[in-house]
């Protein structure tokens, strides 16, 4: 058999097909038919259900009042009055109309559709919920004030996870970020006398955490989820066990930190109802706005941020360009427990002056469900958390007023929009594509 | 610039995957790489490419040798590859895809407008029609392949590896990817172009190089005679031959009528199918991969999920049954992939070869697997199928490829069967499994067993077939005898009906009488069990002058001379 | 062309070795897996050791003069650590100063009671992990579980026998169906039931502080969230005499590993539920509906939590609180973990967490170290069984340094 190189010969003319057209391959496609889903109408029909029955026929047919300034403030805003039943009926009829566009179209309907929902249902579980109270009148102000304030640890933890789930590694340990963050924070801050240092240890001590998950999920290829729920097991422990042993004993020495300032912009912060609410925070509060910004863009904007989508989606096509998977998943890990520790720090250095036991009940779970509901978005996150703490802070505000509906249900919300949620019933909640699979190097 | 490999040996463990290699990519040139699958092709470009490190020898550009420790110092040094696989991500955009691990920045913010100019200065000059802006995953794969081609230009590459790149397109598509690799040569790009099709790789290369088992074994020439080339690559003169009689079928065991099977994403990817398979006959499936023929198996044994129309075994409806019900009615099935549908690797060979028959009586007592039962009855599969195990208990993982299979086709074949219907069922099998395992069928069939084979291997097609049925792009093109030319079929596959391929196609009666005239529909069912079935009576011996035993595999003989 | 005559030796580059080799392959890791998980419990509790030393009084004391008697602090150390460990195997398994014999066994019979719920609801979770599913959803089982069989146990007034069986019957029904929408909605909508399950536990909890809230939940003339006490027909009998807490509930955590075995590896179910977990799409292709086995193997895991529920409430807390589920939920996880989800492995392993805890609680009156220190152990340990390398690198590394580096 003839093995020399032969030179390039002239080669014959290539068998053309009948007739060759450059559009051959997008021209002779499949057919294509509209496949019909019916889960987003049986969604909003149940949420409309739930609004016929309960705003609508189930109301106290009351005004309910919406106070949007109190006394002493510069400027004042007459109160808002709300019918309660008509407004019932208003929301119900938007949600069936939305229903009822769901089901004959047969698909999901336009994010704004489902915004719209969304909006619409909440407002009317609000003016509902408010109307079954013995005083039915309530500070937006207030309301809204303390949703971000209860939202702001949770956004954090989401954020966190969201840099961890979109580079392709599932975060179950949020909540130990969070524990860590607001522990480290404690320490370091009675320590040094400083809330700054305690905030620059909260970030180290939660980055420690993801140090482990890392570690364990990248290096080693442990099953991601378990690492996570160990970890949050392994925190827990640890840092109830140093806070029993050490922090409480001498609590003036570990567990006494300073405050962060609180920040009021001078007349920004006079505006009614927006003012208060988002112009006199904690330092912790504007970088949850500024980061929620700087994640979105980095994300959808720059180099980082499409490689980081890349890998999470799939990381082999990433490899074979060039992008070093799993020295990317690392970094995005230890940035997502960086940003989770200023939640965590939201804890010992806003909120409560001293680290206690296991004192984040759980948020790192709620963050995660606002990731899930957030659809992974950075401002779906941000709106997710803000929907979840403002069902906790109604649930606070609610004890006051008095009604007749358990707080456990408003406690119960986020974990039930969630399931709503990953189920699909509400939306499509489609995760990155590789999220929870670690990349090995053929 | 010159790419050469020098003695590369790359060794997996005690494999060799390539053994001391040497290539020499000139500039100007398509340096067609052959060699059959598993020949050690895909691993020598990895190692090309920087994914694998070589475990001796030297890469070498224009004489200097360099060390790639990933794709990146590849690309770096002009190099791009078009994978097998596409390394596309399906959620993002054209642009996106291509700007990927090759972005220009403005500042801090990625410039997605610089790479659209690119894309579209590209697509100009080649005649790509490429929209920087559509998603991935809504594209056909011909175009998504040229987003891959896009990729690597955008990079400058010098040297294109294409790998395997006609597997997934129509004969026509191909054409089409041959002219387009020309004209990148002529435009001074240098291509390594991988296959293991005689007729693409004669048609376009400049030169060839063959490799067996991990080594060159031949560099040869265009000019080079297809019989020639398929002895270099396969390294004995191949005859493949099933010892068969023409099939003696009457009536239609197996009924299909308008099946249509509808995708997640609306798309149809079985389209109004009709079709009869008798009892004692093989009907096989030609056609390139992705034509629908995967689903046609599947939507057969009710694994897909939005199925119309109507099939029907021995006159009882197969359609709406679960999976089980159908299997249980008698019908075997070899899925196309057998690691990941035929089998459960961590499962023992007994455990695998009662896999969906641990219910029945035999294996089972009430909720109570017969342990003992399982295992003598993998002992003499073992035996019967001369499955090469250490033990039946060892994970059927550990098994070679062709080993594995005999286990899912003994489990197929181990029980009494109305249908069977098997979808590549010699895949990356060694040659002696793939005599066996035909031999296997063929005596299936006398049985009185009806038939379904799905092959994109066109020998296989002509080994066992009674007829050939063709799809494309989901849709039926006809069924033809088992003699019909390769130049024929290969119309059918790019979407040519059988009645303007062939004078007449009286092979096909079901499939003819309702695409003549679709409002029959009910007829047509009816007439399956009615008539006699005149056509299919006899098969195709009287008309044929040589009959399907003196065949032997002419594959790319035939496509010896080029067609018209 | 080329399938149909492909030489041998195709595709074998990614074929796995031969058999015999595959066969030594798998003893070595059955074996190093035992090795691993006794390492990975010295290492865990050496560590843990470490941090009781460091947090001590009396060693951070002598640490204040550790440059002129470093022996002081070392000693210090080593009291503060053995003590505490000390202290900790006299609360699990033998305590030598007990007046009668009784007396010495009944830290070990105290271990078994706590490992009781640990067992249960660790084959819950291990069983799931068989059929592919992370059963995260123990603790909502297990509450959901303990509110059936709670509220059978001390609203219904039936005869002795009876009761019991209605109660365990109850708290398996509870926790069954608990899981069951786990495994429903993941099999009808494709949700993934790591957040089904996280999310399930919370709405749970909440269920269940609601409850307690109503006066039917509530003890008569108290508005404390605890329920009445069960009945006493409701209750497990003691299982050694009354000297002893351990009841029958323990039998039940025998009864049910016994039963899990044969349900794994000698019946229909187990076989399809673990064709399902290894591979969903052969099993499917098989004729095996991978969407029952997930509504399957979610309610039988529900089922055996919601015995570990019934275990706590007829066995040991005799009535309701939203407490009485603790950890066990989460610390199944570890359980079936270090039990490698096999069904004696997760009993043994809850034996050890169960000695842990009982431990823990002894350890925590005598040496005044916190009990926190036990969940520091018990996921130290299940992080290092996880972790591949601890054992099988070294092992791995001398043998073939070439197979570690494709691998990595």
């Amino acid at each position: 058999m003839s093995t020399t190189a032969s030179q390039p010969t002239s080669h014959a003319p290539a068998p053309r097909g009948p007739a060759p057209d450059a559009d051959l391959a997008t021209s002779a496609a499949n057919r294509a038919v509209g496949v019909r889903t019916y889960r987003p109408a049986i969604g909003l029909g149940i949420l409309a259900l739930v609004s016929f029955l309960v705003f609508a026929l189930h109301t106290s047919a009351r005004e309910v009042q919406f106070r949007f300034s109190e006394t002493g403030d510069a400027v004042r805003l007459p109160d808002m009055e709300v019918a309660a039943a008509p407004f019932g009926w208003v929301v119900t009829a938007v949600l069936a109309a939305l229903a009822v566009a769901a089901g004959v179209r047969a698909r999901a309907l336009p994010r704004w559709a489902m915004v719209l929902a969304g909006l619409a249902f909440v407002a009317g579980f609000l003016v509902w919920i408010v109307g079954t109270a013995q005083t039915p009148s309530i500070s937006l102000t207030a309301l809204l004030a303390g949703s971000v304030a209860l939202a702001t640890p949770l956004v954090f933890g989401s954020l966190g996870g969201l840099l961890c789930e979109r580079s392709g590694v599932v975060n179950i340990a949020i909540e130990a970020q969070l524990l860590f963050g607001a522990f480290s924070a404690a320490v370091a801050a009675t320590v040094s006398g400083s809330p700054w240092v305690g905030l620059l240890a909260a970030v180290l001590g939660s980055v420690l955490v993801s140090v482990v998950l890392a570690l364990f999920a990248i290096r080693y290829r442990v099953n991601q989820v378990i690492v996570g729920v160990v970890l949050n097991v392994l925190v827990s422990g640890l840092t109830g066990f140093l806070f029993a042993t050490v922090l409480q004993p001498s609590a003036e020495l570990f567990n006494s930190p300073p405050r962060l300032p609180h920040v009021r912009i001078p007349l920004l912060a006079e505006i009614p109802v927006v003012g208060p609410v988002l112009f006199d925070q904690s330092v912790i509060g504007y970088l949850m706005y500024a980061t929620v910004a700087v994640v979105w863009f980095a994300l959808y904007r720059t180099r980082w941020g499409l490689r980081t989508r890349a890998v999470g989606e799939h990381p082999k096509a990433a490899d074979t360009l060039g992008v070093p998977v799993n020295a990317l998943r690392v970094r995005n890990v230890l940035l997502g427990g960086a940003v989770a520790g200023l939640g965590g720090a939201f804890y010992t250095l806003v909120s409560v002056s001293a680290f206690t036991r296991d004192m984040t009940a759980g948020s790192g779970y709620i963050a995660l469900a606002a990731l899930i509901f957030g659809r992974w978005n950075p401002v779906g996150a941000l709106l997710a958390s803000l929907l979840f703490g403002f069902a906790s802070n109604l649930e606070s505000i609610l004890s006051f007023l008095d009604t007749p509906v358990p707080s456990q249900f408003l406690a119960m919300l986020p974990y039930v929009v969630t399931i709503l949620a990953v189920a699909g019933l509400v939306g499509r909640s489609r995760g990155p594509a590789a999220s929870g699979e670690p990349y090995v190097k053929e | 610039m010159q790419l050469r490999l020098r003695d590369v040996t790359k060794k997996f463990g005690d494999f060799t995957a390539n053994d001391r290699v040497d290539l020499t990519v000139e500039p100007h040139q398509i340096h067609c790489l052959l060699g059959e699958n598993g020949a050690g092709k895909s691993t020598l470009m990895n190692v090309l490419y920087g994914l694998y490190e070589p475990t001796s020898g030297t890469v070498e550009i224009d004489g200097e040798p360099v060390a790639f420790s990933g794709p990146g110092d590849a690309m770096a040094a002009g190099i791009g590859m078009v994978h097998q696989h596409f390394m596309l991500i399906p959620v993002f955009t054209v642009a996106e895809n291509v700007a990927l691990g090759h972005e220009s920045t403005r500042g801090a913010s990625l410039d997605l407008a610089t790479t659209r100019a690119r894309i579209r200065e590209i697509s100009q000059r080649y005649g790509f029609a490429v929209d920087p802006d559509a998603v991935v995953e809504d594209l056909p794969v011909g175009v998504q392949q040229r987003v891959e081609i896009i990729k690597a230009l955008v990079r400058d590459a010098e040297v294109l590896i294409l790998d395997e790149p006609t597997a997934v397109l129509t004969p026509r598509e191909t054409d089409e990817l041959l002219a387009i690799m020309r004209q990148l040569r002529d435009g001074g790009t240098s291509i390594v172009f991988i296959s293991h099709k005689l007729r693409e790789v004669r048609a376009v290369s400049d030169v060839i190089t063959v490799i067996r088992r991990g080594r060159v074994v031949g560099r040869v020439g265009p000019e080079t005679s297809t019989d020639e080339l398929a002895a270099l690559m396969v390294g004995r003169d191949v005859s493949l031959t099933v010892d068969k009689t023409p099939a003696l079928a009457t009536g239609a065991a197996l009924e299909v009528r308008d099946l249509t099977v509808v995708g997640d994403n609306g798309v149809v990817l079985l389209d109004g199918v009709d079709f009869d398979v008798a009892p004692g006959e093989i009907l096989a499936v030609a056609g390139v991969q992705g034509n629908g023929q995967t689903e046609l198996t599947r939507a057969l044994v009710g694994l897909e999920e939005r199925v119309t129309g109507s099939v029907r075994l021995d006159g009882h409806e197969l359609t709406g049954l679960r999976t089980r019900d159908v299997l249980a009615r008698g019908v075997g099935f070899v899925p196309e992939d057998r690691s990941t549908d035929g089998l459960v690797g961590s499962f023992s060979v007994a455990e695998n070869l009662v896999l969906d028959r641990c219910h029945e009586r035999s294996f089972a007592a009430g909720p109570s697997l017969r342990l003992g039962a399982i295992a003598q009855h993998a002992g003499s599969e073992v035996a019967e199928y001369d499955i090469r195990a250490g033990s039946v208990d060892s994970p059927v993982a550990t098994l070679s490829g062709g080993n594995q299979q005999k286990v899912v086709i003994a489990r197929e074949l181990g029980r009494p069967l109305k249908l069977f219907v098997a979808s590549q069922p010699t895949r990356g099998v060694d040659v002696g499994s793939i005599e066996f395992i035909h031999e296997r069928i063929v005596a299936e069939r006398d049985k009185g067993t009806a038939v379904l084979i799905v092959s994109t291997e066109l020998d296989e097609v002509y080994a066992l077939a009674d007829r050939i049925a063709v799809f494309f792009h989901g849709r039926l093109m006809g069924i033809v005898g088992p003699d019909t030319p390769r130049e024929a079929l290969g119309r059918m596959m790019a979407g040519e009906p059988a009645e303007s391929v062939l004078p007449a196609a009286p092979w096909d009666h079901a499939g003819d009488d309702d695409a003549a005239a679709p409002g029959t529909l009910s007829g047509g069912t009816d007439r399956g069990t009615t008539n006699p079935l005149p056509p299919t009576a006899a098969p195709p011996t009287p008309s044929e002058p040589t009959s399907p035993t003196g065949r032997t595999a002419p594959a790319d003989r035939h496509e010896g001379n080029p067609t018209a | 062309m080329s399938a149909t005559t492909a030489p041998a030796g195709a595709d074998q580059v990614s074929a796995p070795p031969p058999t015999e080799l595959a066969a030594g392959e798998h003893r070595r890791t059955l074996l190093g897996s035992t090795v691993q998980s006794v390492l990975a419990v010295v290492v865990a509790l050496v560590l843990g050791g470490l941090l009781i030393a460091v947090t001590d009084e009396k060693v951070r004391d002598a640490a204040g003069y550790f440059f002129a008697r470093p022996g002081d602090t070392l000693s210090a150390m080593w009291t503060a650590a053995s003590s505490a460990y000390v202290a900790m195997f006299h609360g699990a398994v033998y305590n030598p100063s007990g007046a009668t014999f009784a007396d010495r066994i009944y830290p070990f019979t105290e271990t078994l009671t706590v490992a009781t719920p640990l067992i249960l609801a660790g084959l819950g979770v291990a069983l799931a992990f068989r059929a592919g599913l992370f059963n995260i959803g123990a603790q909502g089982q297990i509450l959901v579980g303990a509110t059936l069989a709670a509220w059978v146990g001390f609203s219904w007034h039936l005869p002795a026998g009876i009761h019991l069986i209605a109660v365990v019957a109850a708290g398996a029904l509870g926790g069954a169906v608990w899981g069951g929408i786990v495994g429903l909605v993941k099999a009808r909508t494709g949700a993934h039931e790591v957040i089904l399950t996280i999310m399930l536990n919370y709405v749970a909890l909440n269920l269940v502080a609601w409850l307690l809230t109503l006066p039917s939940f509530q003890r008569e003339g108290s508005s404390n969230p605890i329920s009445p006490a069960v009945d006493g027909t409701a209750m497990f009998p003691k299982l050694l005499g009354e000297h002893f807490r351990l009841h029958w509930g323990f039998a039940l955590a025998v009864l049910a590993t016994v039963a899990v075995a044969w349900l794994l590896h000698r019946s229909t179910v187990g076989f399809e539920l673990r064709a399902v977990g290894a591979n969903p799409r052969a099993a499917r292709t098989a004729g095996i509906s991978v969407t029952r086995g997930f509504v399957v193997v979610m309610l039988l895991a529900g089922l055996l939590a919601g015995l570990a529920g019934t275990a706590q409430v007829s066995g040991t807390e005799h009535s309701l609180t939203a407490g009485v589920a603790a950890s066990f939920g989460f610390d199944a996880i570890t359980v079936a973990l270090l039990g490698r989800s096999t069904p004696w492995g997760t009993f043994f392993a809850g034996i050890l967490y169960g000695a842990f805890r009982a431990g823990g609680v002894t350890m925590q009156s005598m040496t005044g170290t916190n009990i926190d220190i036990v969940l520091v152990v018990q996921s130290l340990i299940v992080l290092f069984v996880a972790l591949p390398p601890l054992f099988t690198f070294a092992v791995r590394r001398s043998r073939a340094s070439t197979h570690s580096q494709e691998a990595a």
